[in-house]
Formats: C-alpha cells, sequence, structure tokens
C-alpha cells in the first residue's frame, strides 16, 4: 500500500486534507468538496476519540464494499504510521528522523503544534528516495495500466491472474449487463400503443379510457461462450476461463462449452459456487486439454446438439480462439454457415489478432470471416474492455 | 442525538446495529444525505429503514425497484381517466378549452408515486429505496438528480421542491455495480452477517421469553451453517423464521428431535440444492457443535 508523505502539519484541516490526499493515492476517489465537508462530520462527533474518527471517516469517504473493508488498514497507515513501523523492520536507517507513536494516543486532532512525540504526519520518506518510487501513487497507475495491455499470456504470477480474473469478470458482468434488449428508459415513459388503445377502446364504445404503452417482453440475450483449450491456446486458456466465468455467473440463460478435439459443456461445473468442486468437476473433463484442435467438427457437435434447442435470434456465440484447425476448413464453414441461419450473432476473439504482423490469412479464418459478426482480438485485458463498447453496437 | 442514543434507539425498537451502521446513520441523518446500504439478502438493511421511521416517528414511504421501473410509476402520472371524462364533461357543459385545460393539469389530477410524495411531506419521512440494483442505469439517473436538489419539475405545473428532505435510505443486493456518481452522493455501509454476540441479542431482542440455552444453540447453529457451502446462505430473516418455527414446534433443544430439526429447516434453507447438502447427519453435527 502506498504511504503518503507529508511534511508535519498543525490544524486539523491541513491533517484531514493530507489524509484525503493519502486515500487518492490508494485509489480512494475522494472530491475536493469531501475535505470541508468531512470538518462538518468531526464537529459532529467526539473528535479526540480516535475510535469515533475511524468510524465517522469510513461512513463519509468509503463508498464500496472493497474500500469499505479496506478502510482501518488506510486509517491506521496515516494516523498511526503502521506501515512505518513495518518499514523500519525492514530498514533501520529510516528511522533517524522519524519517532513512532503509541497506536493509543490520540493524539491526531491535536493542533497545539508538534511536540516530540507528535511526528505522526511527518513524511515517511521525508529525505528518503525511495519515497518516489514506492509510495507513489503514478506507478500504481502505470502497473495497473501495464497489466490492462500486457498480453495475457505473460501473466504468470498469481496476483496477476487473480487480478486478471477479477478485471475480466467485471468486464464480463459489464458486458451481460449491456446485452439487454429493454428500450432506453424515456423520462416521460413508455410511448403509447396506438393499436392496443384504439383495441380496447372498442369495448368504451370507442372512448379510449385505457391507455396502454408500448413494452418489449423481457427476453435477454442467452450468451454461449466457446473456448478453444487445445495446445496453442493453452496460454491463455486460464483468462479466457476466468472470462467465461465471470460471463456466466448465476445466470441460468448462459452456456458455456469448452472443445480441442471434443466438445464439452462446463457451464454447471463454472457456476458451481464450491472452487474446490468445479475444480474437480473441470479437472474430469480436462482429457485432451493442451492437445490437437477439431473446431469445425466441435461446432458441428455443438449445431447437432444445441442448435434447436438453445440457439435463437436471441442468442450470442462467442467463440475463443486462434483458428489454428487440424479438420478441414470446410467443416467449420459448413459450421458456421448453419449456426448463422439460426439468426444469432456470432463472434470470434483471437486472441492473435493483438499480435504484431499477424493476419488472419489461415485457411479456417478466411472460410469463417463470412459468417461472423465481429472478429476481433483478445490477448490483453484492454481488448475485453473495448469489446463492451462493439458488443453494445451489435 | 448522537450516534451512540441513535444506536440505543433503534436497540430499543429491535434492531441492534454496530457501530458502524449506527454512525452511518447518524451522519447521513445530520448532513442530509441519502444512505446507501449494501449486503446479502436477509441482513436487515430494508429493516434500518423501518426501524428509522420508528425511532423518528415518521411515515416510512417505499419505493421497490424493479428492471423497467421508470418516472410514472416512481415520481408522478396523470389520472388520465378521470382527465379524459372531466374533458367530457366539461365538453358537455361548454367550457372554455383554456379553462378544462387548467383543470385537468392541476394537482387534483395528478397521481403522486413514492418520490413525489416523499418530498411532500410536512414531517420527513423516512423514503426507503429497495434494491436499487435491480433498476435501469437511466432510473439511476433520474434519481440522482431529486437526490442532489429534492426537487422535482413536472412541465404542466412547474418545479415542487421539498417541504421537508426524507431521510433516504437505498439498498441493493449487489447484484449490479452501481453508478459512482450515486455512490459518491450517498453515505455507505456495508451490512455484513452479524457477528454471534450481535445475533444473540437480536434474537433475544425478538424473542425475549425465548429460553437463553435455546437461544444459544440458534445463534451456534445458524453461526455454524453459514460456514457450509450453500447457495444462499440463512440471514437474521431466516433465522427468526427458523426460531418461530422452532417455537412453534415446541422444541427446547434442537438436538433432541433429528427429524423434527431437519423438517424446520425449510425455513433457513431456500434451495432445493442447500436442502440436499444438508442432510440430516449434517445438521445433527451442527446441532450437536452448537449444543
Amino acid at each position: 500500500m502506498p504511504v503518503t508523505k507529508f511534511f508535519s502539519r498543525t490544524s486539523i484541516s491541513h491533517r484531514i486534507a493530507d489524509f484525503c490526499h493519502h486515500l487518492r493515492n490508494n485509489g480512494i476517489a475522494t472530491a475536493p468538496i469531501d475535505t470541508a465537508r468531512c470538518l462538518t462530520v468531526l464537529k459532529l462527533i467526539n473528535a479526540n476519540e480516535h475510535q469515533e474518527v475511524r468510524l465517522a471517516l469510513k461512513s463519509f469517504f468509503m463508498k464500496n464494499r472493497e474500500d469499505f473493508i479496506r478502510f482501518d488498514e488506510l486509517f491506521d497507515s496515516f494516523w498511526f504510521n503502521e506501515r512505518r513501523q513495518r518499514h523500519e523492520h525492514e530498514a533501520i536507517d529510516r528511522n533517524k528522523t522519524q519517532t513512532i507513536n503509541s497506536k493509543t494516543s490520540p493524539s491526531i486532532f491535536e493542533t497545539s503544534g508538534p511536540s516530540k512525540n507528535d511526528k505522526i504526519d511527518v513524511p515517511d520518506n521525508y529525505n528518503d528516495q525511495e519515497a518516489d518510487s514506492s509510495g507513489d501513487g503514478k506507478m500504481i497507475a502505470a502497473k495497473t495500466f501495464n497489466k490492462m495491455t500486457t498480453d495475457m499470456r505473460e501473466f504468470v504470477q498469481a496476483e496477476d491472474e487473480n487480478e486478471a480474473t477479477i478485471i475480466a469478470q467485471r468486464i464480463a458482468n459489464a458486458i451481460r449487463y449491456r446485452l439487454s434488449r429493454r428500450r432506453k428508459l424515456s423520462k416521460k415513459g413508455a410511448s403509447l400503443d396506438l393499436r392496443r388503445i384504439m383495441r380496447k377502446s372498442i369495448s368504451t364504445d370507442g372512448e379510449p379510457l385505457n391507455l396502454l404503452r408500448k413494452r418489449r417482453p423481457e427476453t435477454p440475450m442467452h450468451l454461449i461462450g466457446l473456448i478453444d483449450v487445445s495446445g496453442s491456446m493453452q496460454p491463455y486458456a486460464r483468462v479466457f476461463l476466468s472470462f467465461i466465468k465471470g460471463l456466466i455467473g448465476n445466470d441460468l440463460r448462459t452456456d458455456a462449452f469448452l472443445f480441442h478435439t471434443k466438445l464439452m459443456c462446463v457451464s454447471d461445473a463454472l457456476r458451481d459456487n464450491n472452487t474446490l468442486r468445479a475444480a474437480n468437476r473441470l479437472s474430469m473433463m480436462a482429457k485432451g486439454f493442451g492437445g490437437g484442435t477439431k473446431i469445425g467438427t466441435c461446432l458441428n457437435d455443438f449445431n447437432k446438439q444445441f442448435l434447436g434447442r438453445i440457439l435463437g435470434r436471441k442468442s450470442l456465440v462467442i467463440v475463443m480462439s486462434d483458428g489454428y484447425d487440424t479438420d478441414d476448413p470446410s467443416i467449420l464453414g459448413s459450421s458456421l454457415k448453419r449456426l448463422k441461419k439460426s439468426g444469432c450473432k456470432l463472434i470470434w476473439l483471437n486472441p492473435l489478432l493483438g499480435w504484431k504482423d499477424y493476419e488472419p490469412v489461415n485457411a479456417s479464418i478466411t472460410t469463417a470471416l463470412p459468417y461472423l459478426d465481429l472478429f476481433a482480438p483478445c490477448n490483453t485485458l484492454q481488448n475485453f474492455l473495448a469489446l463492451e463498447n462493439e458488443l453494445r453496437i451489435l | 442525538m448522537s450516534w451512540q442514543e441513535l444506536k440505543n434507539k433503534l436497540s430499543e425498537h429491535a434492531y441492534i446495529a454496530n457501530n458502524e451502521l449506527a454512525m452511518a446513520l447518524f451522519i447521513a441523518r445530520e448532513l442530509e444525505r441519502p444512505i446507501l446500504l449494501e449486503g446479502e439478502a436477509g441482513v436487515g438493511k430494508t429493516q434500518v429503514a423501518k426501524t428509522l421511521s420508528e425511532v423518528y416517528e415518521t411515515e416510512l414511504i417505499r419505493l421497490q425497484c424493479y428492471e423497467g421501473l421508470d418516472s410514472a410509476a416512481s415520481i408522478y402520472e396523470w389520472n388520465y381517466q378521470r382527465q379524459l371524462l372531466s374533458i367530457r364533461a366539461s365538453v358537455d357543459t361548454g367550457s372554455e378549452l383554456n379553462d378544462i385545460e387548467s383543470r385537468i393539469f392541476s394537482r387534483s389530477y395528478l397521481m403522486e408515486r413514492p418520490l413525489l410524495r416523499a418530498i411532500q411531506q410536512q414531517r420527513a419521512p423516512v423514503l426507503l429505496i429497495d434494491e436499487i440494483d435491480r433498476a435501469d442505469e437511466e432510473f439511476e439517473a433520474f434519481l440522482l438528480e431529486i437526490l442532489s436538489d429534492f426537487q422535482i419539475t413536472i412541465p404542466e405545473i412547474g418545479t415542487i421542491s421539498a417541504t421537508s428532505k426524507p431521510i433516504v435510505v437505498l439498498t441493493s443486493n449487489g447484484t449490479r455495480n452501481l453508478s459512482d456518481a450515486l455512490r459518491r452522493r450517498c453515505i455507505y455501509n456495508y451490512v455484513p452477517y452479524p457477528d454471534r454476540k450481535t445475533e444473540l441479542a437480536i434474537l433475544t431482542k425478538r424473542f425475549p421469553r425465548l429460553s437463553s440455552n435455546l437461544a444459544q444453540q440458534i445463534v451456534s447453529f445458524v453461526q455454524s451453517i453459514r460456514k457450509e457451502d450453500l447457495e444462499k446462505k440463512p440471514g437474521i430473516a431466516e433465522m427468526l423464521d427458523w426460531t418461530a418455527a422452532l417455537s412453534g414446534l415446541g422444541i427446547n433443544d434442537i438436538t433432541s428431535d433429528p427429524e423434527a430439526l431437519q423438517a424446520s429447516l425449510v425455513c433457513l434453507l431456500k434451495t432445493q440444492a442447500d436442502l440436499y447438502s444438508i442432510p440430516t447427519e449434517v445438521s445433527q453435527r451442527l446441532a450437536n457443535g452448537a449444543a
């Protein structure tokens, strides 16, 4: 966690302003006006009781669950220098100019100026060149930005993958929400359905007593994800699986399939709340992971099993594959043609498309292109973000 | 009223709030800002609004959100049928067009919906906007306008300003992300499942005549069952329902009758999968652990 570095301040307003800065540095958005309002809040409580101050600031500044849970740590790191205690264990040199305050001393709103022990808001790394590299908000932002543009096959560390999972799930949830076919709400309400009004008015001697409004039937999009888990796609498989898990969530109208040389339905396994059980179920299906690919045959199987049952005009099929296929391209072509006839939207996400100098010239891809509503890259998280806009237009 | 006094008042009305929630409610009231409560279903978010209305002895106005909720259902609507009948009657009596128009677009033809009603009360009511995450993003935008200015503009009448600012409580189960703009305007609190001590206090408040041994057993059992792998963990509401069921069945010790205990679990577990995942053996193990 970045710890904000400040010169010693004496007034409450300055300290609160510094605290707001500290929150901003740690990714919590606080508006400048909040600083002033926060002082109003402190007037309402006993500002000498640090527990009350903690509760009040927590209620006032935190705006979502994640931040709400993090707040106590941020509060302690700023007002009680917990972070610095850890730093001092790590680097003894740093304590030349700093003194650790007792956590029990509620001196945060003393305004009489700094005493010998009152150095809690002395810059942590003041005079310390490491300050810029360890606790700077910009560095964090750059790191996040890099993650968004880094090719996902380079996500090797568990924490990167976790972050990728969270982002992928968020994006997937956002996409699903956007896909509803409801009309945009009008401030005046839904428009009048004149046909139904006239029909209804027959029973009231032509007087249109009942105003009926146009309403679209609630038929949200049915999402179907097909992920290629063959050898060439293995570096991306984990992140794509996370993406598809996010897409599925708890929505029973979504389905997920994995394919290599065979097609497997993994919807129920991914919907399973028990991670261990889900992993077991998936591992039982894992035979053939990282092997060859028969995209055409798998899509043909998919058509045979699900075309009549689950596909329709309100379906969106997302295929995530690099297009390297050991099948005859004509099988893929005929499968896609049949799939498209159902009226569904067809999207092909190809991670290789994001690579420099890659051209989609292999036979399978060129066969597939005429049937696709969207052919897009998906090798970075930023590609997924861009996808949200594309899907909105579709 | 200080935040501790508010907490005590809530407790007197059988709502046991933790310090964080009490402080958030207090600040929201003092700053006249809406409070956004997030948390799992059944942890007592809606009950906060009901209890607040009792504490402040004021009316509770509830707006239940759903997909497709629009201004006609949440703010106001013209009484069209009445307007039509009035026009018919006016034509027969030969009234002037302007007179008819000014009459049928007057307040008496306006059907107030919860948001408009809330800002027109003499005594500030508690406005509960329940499950805001179920409403559309566009509705959130309407809401922002109302929550920031506490006024509503009706083109035919003009702007109606709040006679008293309502105490606004928004609840969300987190089924979708709410906009930052809405969050920024609210005081936020995450309502977790209660800890053992709080849950026991809630139970004894609600069922004062319940034996302390049974209360302890119930709370321990519910706390344990929440740790099991369930699709829908039982909230406070379920715990209270289950207690009522056990009392109704005349059970004084949950280990005494395994069959009755298993049958009563329908009050706690709300899906078929959850009922299957807690067979008699597991419920007995949990009950013995709770005893």
